[in-house]
């Protein structure tokens, strides 16, 4: 059968906020996806992500957007629908960068499990104005034994550092640093599927 | 056809349109096919829907109708190898019909409808079709380079089964004389172009109502059997 030519990607834009991060931003819009991945009844030490986008300036970038995918505690992905109230994790979240004067991004989630041997992980989905195609990058903990995980080891040992989030302690709170530079010296790796 | 044409995506860097320049990653990306083949996406209930989602000219009134052409688009999402994709979210953002985006930081001096958002959202049914209701939205500068503006546009953000099969894109209308000025349009290679121009379609109009577009989705890759 002859196969059908992709629907080629275009920027997300400036404006998705209204549709995409409404309550976020405060639009009169209700969201379906948040900044918090937890369900209503979900267990375990709940972690916080935190972190900026940087452009080749250095510049906070203020109308990017950012999902995470991850599995659970015992490293298993939801595979239940997401309906509009949930008991168990979601392992889903979508936040833009425009709504705090810092141009930073907080999520609520908790630390994934092993996946297939891999070390535990966060799928990173990343749109911007200015990105003709969405980027996907991947998102590792400074506290676990990444030392034998396939991906990380399939890549220049140089560059490792920049999927690496760090551990914080924060008010009691535990929170993982992410900063993502789309330019120089701590380019972050992003992926080709 | 050729196997690049089959390459239908913009480059990261497009220098014509100018906050790629410092916004697009300079090194190669990693080719990591065998890590992230098995990662699926995210998939939505019904629940997460709204009864007025997809009908942009009802679901924000205030005191009556927004203003515009009416118009109704429907498509179907597919994966390459023409599978029809069902229970895939679709969330849509545009311009009203006089080409102002509600967004706070939004400074084109155009009115604000007080009775159009510009959001909304479906899943696809069984088959993977969806249809919404808007009003043509209209063209709006923006400042790229002197006297740009954007060919009037729905923005797409389709959520498919797989990891690979997240597209964000955005649909244009036939005949737009601004294709030829747009780079963000332009960024795409030319034989693809027409992959983002939706079809008028006469006998999906509705008589005394609206006027119908088509707009078909071809998500990356071969869907593994869809969750029902």
């Amino acid at each position: 059968m002859e196969k059908l030519r992709q629907t080629p990607s275009q920027t997300v834009g400036p404006f998705f906020a209204y549709s995409l991060t409404a309550e976020q931003y405060g639009y009169d819009y209700n969201s379906i996806v948040k900044g918090s991945l937890l369900g209503d009844k979900t267990k375990g030490e709940q972690i916080s992500i935190t972190g900026s986008i940087y452009d080749g300036n250095g510049d906070a970038i203020s109308d990017a957007m950012i999902e995470l995918w991850q599995a659970d505690e015992l490293g298993k992905y939801r595979i239940a629908p997401i309906q509009s109230r949930n008991n168990d994790f979601l392992g889903f979240g979508r936040l833009g960068t425009g709504a705090k004067p810092d141009h930073g991004f907080r999520f609520t989630t908790v630390k994934p499990g092993l996946v297939n041997g891999q070390a535990p992980h966060i799928n990173v989905i990343l749109f911007m104005r200015g990105s003709l195609r969405h980027l996907y990058s991947r998102l590792y903990f400074s506290d676990e034994n990444n030392a034998k995980d396939p991906l990380l080891l399939s890549m220049d040992a140089t560059r490792r550092q920049t999927l690496i989030s760090q551990r914080m302690e924060v008010n009691k709170n535990i929170e993982y640093q992410f900063n993502i530079h789309m330019q120089g010296k701590k380019e972050t790796v992003f992926f080709n599927l | 056809m050729e196997d690049k044409d089959f390459d239908v995506h913009p480059p990261h860097l497009y220098p014509a349109y100018k906050s790629t320049i410092l916004r697009s990653p300079t090194k190669p990306l990693m080719l990591v096919k065998e890590f992230l083949e098995d990662v699926s996406l995210p998939v939505f209930g019904e629940s997460v829907i709204g009864k007025l989602d997809n009908d942009l000219t009802k679901n924000a009134r205030k005191n009556g109708q927004p203003i515009g052409e009416r118009i109704k688009v429907s498509g179907i999402v597919t994966d390459e190898y023409r599978r029809p994709m069902p229970n895939t979210l679709i969330e849509i953002w545009q311009a009203n019909a006089a080409g102002r985006y509600i967004h706070k930081e939004e400074i084109h001096d155009a009115p604000l409808d007080p009775n159009f958002l510009g959001g909304g959202r479906m899943l696809t049914d069984r088959a993977g079709r969806y249809t919404f209701y808007t009003v043509k939205p209209g063209a709006y500068p923006w400042g790229n380079h002197f006297n740009a503006w954007r060919p009037n546009h729905i923005h797409f953000s389709v959520m498919g089964h797989q990891f690979e099969q997240r597209l964000v894109t955005q649909m244009y209308f036939p005949g737009d004389p601004l294709f030829d000025f747009d780079p963000i349009f332009q960024s795409v290679p030319k034989h693809a172009r027409e992959l983002l121009i939706a079809k008028f379609k006469m006998e999906w109009t509705e008589p005394e109502f609206a006027l119908a577009y088509e707009f078909n989705i071809v998500l990356n890759g071969k869907s593994k059997t869809p969750f029902e």
